[in-house]
């Protein structure tokens, strides 16, 4: 459905008076999926899972449950991550962890690597998106392992 | 647990249906408010021991702060040396009621005032005495002893027309996505409230028990400070004690709660 370049942001931030300038790497979106790789490479597993399980870097037990029997407290406001790899490829992973807004305009999921579109962002985080791409693609690693 | 991660955990959400992932949770209706028979306080969801510890003023740690309170209002204070008794008498009469009307409009501001921002009002224009700092022990304390005396009464906005455009401000500050997070208030609390958020029970939001006692903060304080504790979990910007936005998000919250039971001073986890 969206074909095309999608993005290419370059948020300008200002910050107690300094200007800064944070790009993220281009990437294209093609019939609801980011075909290639953020980084050019591929990401690994394992350093994915220790993002998942990170509630203060990846956040995703905060809402979602997963097969991760060790973790306590896992949210309920999401689908359980459990079988992601068995029900998405890699290309809808990815999309779905950059912006899934781009699927579902509502969704509470955030994006995880986009500037556009915040408002009152604590000028700790502004200009930074929550995951940087190398994160984004150790976590689509580490998603694509879970499976059923 | 480092401090942002707990800050997150205090806050961070909406069953969301997605046409295009044909993913569906079942849930809330999305974006509406809460049906009027279906609001439910904080206190509800409480462990039998917070309840008790609530509702028995002997064990309720609040009840420090409370007769700090009934003290500072018999204290002759500021540059006319008068005390909140000196006008006000018999707080348990002339001040049951005021904390479920909060806030009201105040004409010389054209705005809304918070009960904080009134004890201060009185201090500067009858008192003469410098206003007292947020989350001040003193404004906490004179606060939770204001509020105690509306305990078990109706929460009653004002029905002043000149409140309206402060409720919908409120109202449009609660539903708009904020922060790195980028989530609303409303996104948690009208369409995800009961579900949890890694270890926490969403609450509905009801600004019904403030000043409260927090076991997690072990301290009194304020519902801004609860709204700033949210806000900063989103990562957002928390507007400044005072500001206009968090009173109005503080007068639409009490409208929201119209008609439940003040539980001045609540207890929560
Ligand atoms: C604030 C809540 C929230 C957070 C945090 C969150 N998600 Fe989600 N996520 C959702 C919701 C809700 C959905 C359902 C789809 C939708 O709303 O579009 C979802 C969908 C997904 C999906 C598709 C699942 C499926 O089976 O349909 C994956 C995969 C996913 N999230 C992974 C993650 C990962 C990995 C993280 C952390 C790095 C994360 N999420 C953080 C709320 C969240
Ligand atoms: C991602 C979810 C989430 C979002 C978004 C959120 N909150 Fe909360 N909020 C919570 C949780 C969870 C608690 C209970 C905290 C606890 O028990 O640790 C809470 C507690 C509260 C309370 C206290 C209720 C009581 O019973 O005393 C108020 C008031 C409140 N939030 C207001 C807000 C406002 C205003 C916003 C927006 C600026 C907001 N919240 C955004 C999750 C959220």
């Amino acid at each position: 459905m969206r074909a095309g370049l999608a993005a290419v942001f370059a948020a300008v931030v200002i910050s107690g008076g300094v200007v800064l300038a944070e790009e993220l790497l281009p990437y294209r979106i093609v019939s609801n999926v980011i075909p290639a790789s953020l980084t050019g490479a591929s990401g690994d597993a394992t350093r994915g899972r220790t993002i998942v399980l990170n509630r203060a870097v990846g956040l995703c037990l905060l809402c979602h449950s997963g097969p991760f029997p060790e973790e306590r407290f896992q949210g309920n406001l999401a689908p359980d991550l459990k079988g992601t790899g068995t029900r998405w490829s890699v290309e809808e992973l990815r999309m779905r962890m950059v912006d899934s807004r781009q699927l579902n305009r509502d969704t509470i999921m955030p994006a995880y690597y986009a500037l556009d579109g915040l408002n009152r962002v604590a000028p700790a985080y502004s200009g930074k998106p929550l995951l940087t791409a190398e994160q984004i693609e150790d976590v689509v690693a580490f998603l694509a392992t879970l499976r059923d | 647990m480092n401090r942002r991660m707990s800050l997150l955990r205090t806050v961070v959400c909406r069953a969301v249906v997605s046409a295009m992932t044909a993913f569906a949770i079942a849930g809330a209706a999305l974006g509406a408010d809460i049906p009027l028979d279906k609001r439910r306080s904080g206190y509800a969801d409480l462990g039998r021991d917070s309840k008790a510890m609530q509702d028995d003023d002997t064990i309720n740690p609040a009840t420090l702060w409370v007769l700090d309170g009934e003290a500072l209002w018999k204290e002759k204070t500021g540059a006319a040396n008068r005390a909140c008794a000196d006008c006000h008498q018999d707080a348990t009469i002339s001040m049951k009621g005021v904390a479920a009307r909060y806030p009201a409009f105040s004409p010389a501001r054209k705005a809304p005032i918070d009960l904080e921002q009134r004890i201060n009002l009185c201090r500067s224009e009858h008192q003469q005495a410098p206003p007292l700092a947020y989350e001040s022990h003193d404004l906490l304390a004179l606060t939770a002893y204001v509020g105690r005396q509306s305990r078990g009464m109706a929460v009653t906005p004002p029905s002043d027309g000149r409140l309206t455009p402060f409720i919908e401000a409120g109202r449009k500050l609660f539903t708009r996505r904020i922060g790195q997070i980028d989530m609303s208030c409303a996104q948690c609390h009208d369409d995800n409230w009961g579900k949890k958020l890694a270890g926490s029970l969403i609450p509905q939001a009801q600004p019904t028990g403030y000043p409260i006692y927090r076991l997690e903060w072990q301290s009194l304080g304020s519902l801004q400070r609860r709204l700033r504790n949210c806000m900063t979990g989103l990562r957002a910007e928390a507007y400044e004690y005072g500001a206009p936005e968090n009173v109005n998000l503080e007068l639409f919250l009490m409208w929201r709660a119209r008609g439940m039971q003040v539980e001045t001073p609540a207890v929560r986890p």
